[in-house]
């Protein structure tokens, strides 16, 4: 494995779904102080942060509560990718040698229901939504809808998916959704976008997590049990895949932004997928966790269903997926979720998860997001 | 009684007695994009000119919107809302279009099935103009 040159030393959650009490910059500011009181440091000892929030504001103004210490702070808008990419960010800001100690900040606070799609900031004619196309949920159906025919997923195994992941929730107190549910509860609920029912799908919520990062050779300085960033890669689409908000899709087929962000991770870090003891992968609904196993090189496509039909991916099993309950069962407040999938890794690499702890000691975990129009995020850790 | 007018000008030929769907390929390396912009995402190249698609092709994947979209951005009717159906439909040798399906039926939609092209009426605006756009239909046998 490579030599790692950042550390994350210092984790914090604004639990997630709905908190009428609070606004979502209040959520993020909840999030840097547990942050800061878990490295042990000030806000005045923060020379440099990374932040973003989708639909609650922008995060500089965060300052005006933490503290105006005059620190550098840049606010990051990169869809469900804001979260990985401010901790990406933050990374380079340290492993440059600019700054010895910053933090990467996401929160957000959605209102109910599917998110509502500004098609001109994607680019695209009022006409794309107008008609009733533009819906994430729809490119999802239609993903994985595909592939299970190509790939022979079965529907029960999908219902597995959500199932695991309300089932993992019951353990995690800073999730949304902890009420577990039988697969035939799943199966039967509303069927939103076929072959996606409502127990499918994740919501858009309401949350909060920062991250401390400082260079590694300052690591212990702040924690007995620092965890490493191996690495952290982004990446947009390609001629000829197929993404989300897309009016169109090329004749050519072409691997999506995963699977090069997926590379390019594993390359940086200087290991492979075999190397990784427990993973957090995009699950927006139950057919992209599916995906995403193999087109993170977890799996080969259509492997999944033996797979998960056997439980391998449960916290007791040979690749746990998902052990916080994902965006299933913690929402996406699509500033904070790719980091909190990090604090999860963060907390199971310590050895600090409680009840859904996975077993045998991990030493590398792996974060993933997608996002619209078309990018995605990975991070590599290891303690 | 109102007209009916596109629900953007440029996306398809309006009026027309076969009206078809204006996209755009690039002069340089041959791909087709829909709708009709002026760079090739491609090559790079910025030299594209607009084309008429062909009406016919295969679904390529499809799901059924069950639930009403959000008003706006969505036009159509809510409060009396159906299902409808969603796909991207292959036109020959072209580029694989999103388009509003007129079947919302699980056990007839199958993907690799032969669709054409149709109009369908989707609002009537403040004018009392009947709004349309384009949808795709499965091939009479």
């Amino acid at each position: 494995m490579s030599k790692p040159e950042v550390a994350i030393v210092g984790i914090g959650i604004h639990p997630f779904g709905r908190t009428p009490e609070r606004t979502g910059q209040e959520q993020g500011v909840y999030a840097v102080r547990k942050a800061l009181k878990d490295a042990g440091v000030e806000w005045s000892d923060i020379q440099f942060a990374f932040g973003g929030s989708q639909a609650a504001g922008a995060a500089d103004t965060m300052v005006s509560k933490l503290g105006l210490t005059g620190l550098q702070f840049i606010n990051v808008a990169n869809g469900c990718a804001t979260g990985g990419s401010a901790l990406f960010s933050a990374y380079n800001t340290i492993a440059s040698g600019a700054f010895d100690l910053g933090i990467a900040v996401g929160y957000d606070k959605h209102e109910r229901g599917a998110f509502r799609v500004n098609t001109r900031s994607h680019g695209l004619g009022d006409w794309y939504g107008k008609q009733g196309l533009a819906l994430t949920t729809q490119f999802f159906g239609m993903k994985i809808n595909r592939y299970m025919e190509k790939f022979d997923i079965s529907h029960n195994t999908l219902a597995k998916i959500s199932a695991k992941a309300f089932r993992n929730a019951e353990h995690n107190p800073n999730a949304w959704r902890r009420q577990p549910f039988s697969e035939e509860q799943i199966l039967e609920s509303d069927m939103l976008s076929y072959p996606l029912t409502k127990f499918m799908f994740c919501s858009p919520a309401e949350g909060g997590v920062a991250l401390i990062l400082a260079r590694a050779d300052q690591a212990h300085k702040y924690t007995k049990t620092p965890v490493y960033l191996n690495a952290a890669v982004v990446r947009s689409r390609r001629w000829g895949s197929f993404e989300v908000m897309a009016p169109w899709i090329a004749l050519d087929d072409a691997a999506g932004p995963t699977v090069d962000t997926s590379k390019a991770a594993f390359e940086m870090a200087g290991i492979g997928p075999d190397d990784i003891d427990v993973a957090q992968l995009q699950d927006t609904e139950a057919g992209a966790e599916i995906m995403h196993m193999a087109e993170n090189g977890f799996c080969e496509h259509g492997e999944q269903e033996r797979m998960i039909q056997q439980g391998e991916t449960e916290i007791g099993g040979r690749l746990p997926v998902n052990t916080d309950g994902g965006c299933l069962a913690n929402g996406e407040p699509v500033g904070a979720s790719g980091l909190r999938q990090v604090y999860e890794n963060v907390l199971q690499l310590r050895g600090e998860a409680g009840k859904r702890q996975v077993p045998n000691d991990p030493n590398v975990a792996y974060t993933h997001v997608y996002g619209a129009p078309g990018i995605s995020g990975v991070t590599i850790l290891s303690k | 009684m109102g007209d009916q007018v596109p629900i953007e000008e440029g996306l398809f030929t309006w009026p027309s007695d076969s009206p078809k769907l204006v996209g755009s390929e690039c002069q340089d390396c041959g791909a087709i994009v829909f709708p009709a912009q002026s760079g090739c995402p491609r090559c790079t190249s910025d030299n594209t000119e607009t084309k008429e698609l062909g009406t016919r092709g295969k679904l390529w994947t499809w799901t059924i919107q069950g639930f009403p979209p959000k008003s706006p951005p969505y036009q159509g009717d809510v409060d009396a809302f159906e299902p409808f159906g969603v796909g991207y439909v292959e036109i020959h040798n072209e580029v694989k279009v999103e388009t509003r399906l007129t079947v919302a039926d699980k056990e007839v939609l199958e993907i690799g099935m032969e669709m054409e092209l149709t109009f369908i009426p989707l609002f009537t605006d403040d004018e009392g103009n009947e709004v349309i756009t384009f949808a795709f239909a499965p091939l009479a046998s």
